[in-house]
């Protein structure tokens, strides 16, 4: 990506409005999941980071109200990388007290990419805050238009959106498995995830999958060294 | 459980993580061991999700228009199309097969 060209602001602004994209996306997908606009809203404003709130919002397509739990689980785990992001940010910003919360909650992919990507200290909090910023707004305000919009959709299978948010999900996997052991990763995950639906509720068999696949993960990563 | 209850609780799950970042001194931690868990973990999540998504129905594997629709995905992600192509085309073709068939 391109995004240490230009000015800080108008990289934020451009970053922002990238985002926005996938902010319909989602709007329209948690709608059809069968969270009403509000929700919809709400789970942008506060979760507030992208791969948690699609993944919160399919697990809860796949099994609804009694999926929750396992939707809150989800979004949880996907969101431990934003963890790094702050471990890494922290010192840049050295944010105190209220601004400290604003600064957790802006700390979400982008935000950390553009600022990661310049140069000076004064650039990178800039980069960071404007990026923050710039995404939490056109990302909410793309989520009204999306929730809107899939609240016109009467079933989702008609439209394709089941198979729409497995695309969306696909991309947001695809670049982390440019490699062969993402990609060992990934395919391990979708195995036993699908096998395990077989045999645990909705919600469990992406977790247990995934657990799995992470254990294999760290077992080749030893036998490589 | 309430979808609200749920929610207000997932986001406060979500921003456990981000707020530990700036409250913990880094020294405490074995960072690089606890990175690599969260890169393999969002791999992982994101990918059975994927899964799913595509090839479970009402708690059966099934087989239908969703797995094309996934195809044409792939194809477009290798020629980096932009994301909502992407989102598009998937629903599109899935709509499609399912009003041919």
């Amino acid at each position: 990506m391109s995004i240490g060209r230009g000015s800080v602001r108008s990289v934020a602004i451009s970053v922002g409005v990238a985002t926005g994209i996938y902010g319909i996306s989602f709007g329209a997908l948690s709608a059809t999941a069968g969270f009403d606009v509000w929700q919809t809203i709400a789970l942008s404003v506060l979760m507030f980071s992208g791969g948690s709130q699609f993944a919160f919002v399919a697990v809860f397509a796949t099994g609804g109200v009694s999926a929750l739990p396992a939707a809150i689980t989800s979004a949880w785990l996907v969101g431990i990388r934003n963890g790094f992001y702050a471990l890494s940010m922290a010192p840049k910003l050295g944010p105190k007290g209220l601004l400290r919360v604003l600064a957790a909650q802006l700390t979400i992919d982008e935000s950390t990419a553009v600022s990661t990507s310049r140069e000076t200290p004064d650039e990178q909090r800039k980069g960071f805050w404007f990026t923050g910023l710039s995404v939490f707004i056109f990302w909410n305000l793309a989520t009204i238009f999306g929730a809107i919009l899939g609240g016109f959709l009467s079933d989702p299978k008609v439209f394709g959106l089941d198979a729409a948010a497995a695309a969306a999900l696909f991309a947001l996997v695809w670049p982390r498995i440019q490699n062969s052991l993402g990609a060992i990763i990934a395919t391990t995950a979708v195995l036993a995830s699908v096998l395990l639906s077989l045999v645990l509720p909705s919600g469990f068999p992406v977790l247990v999958g995934a657990s799995i696949a992470v254990g294999i993960g760290f077992v080749l990563e030893r036998g490589r060294i | 459980m309430n979808p609200w209850l749920a929610i207000i609780l997932g986001s406060l799950a979500v921003f456990s993580w981000k707020l530990i970042g700036y409250l913990v001194p880094t020294k405490l931690l074995d960072t690089k061991w606890l990175s690599k868990l969260a890169g393999f973990l969002t791999i992982a999540l994101l990918a059975a999700l994927v899964g799913v998504q595509t090839f479970v129905g009402q708690n059966r594997i099934a087989f239908d228009a969703r797995i094309p629709a996934l195809l044409v995905a792939a194809v477009l992600l290798k020629v980096k199309a932009p994301f909502i192509v992407i989102v598009v085309a998937a629903a599109t073709s899935a709509a499609l097969l399912r009003l041919a068939f």
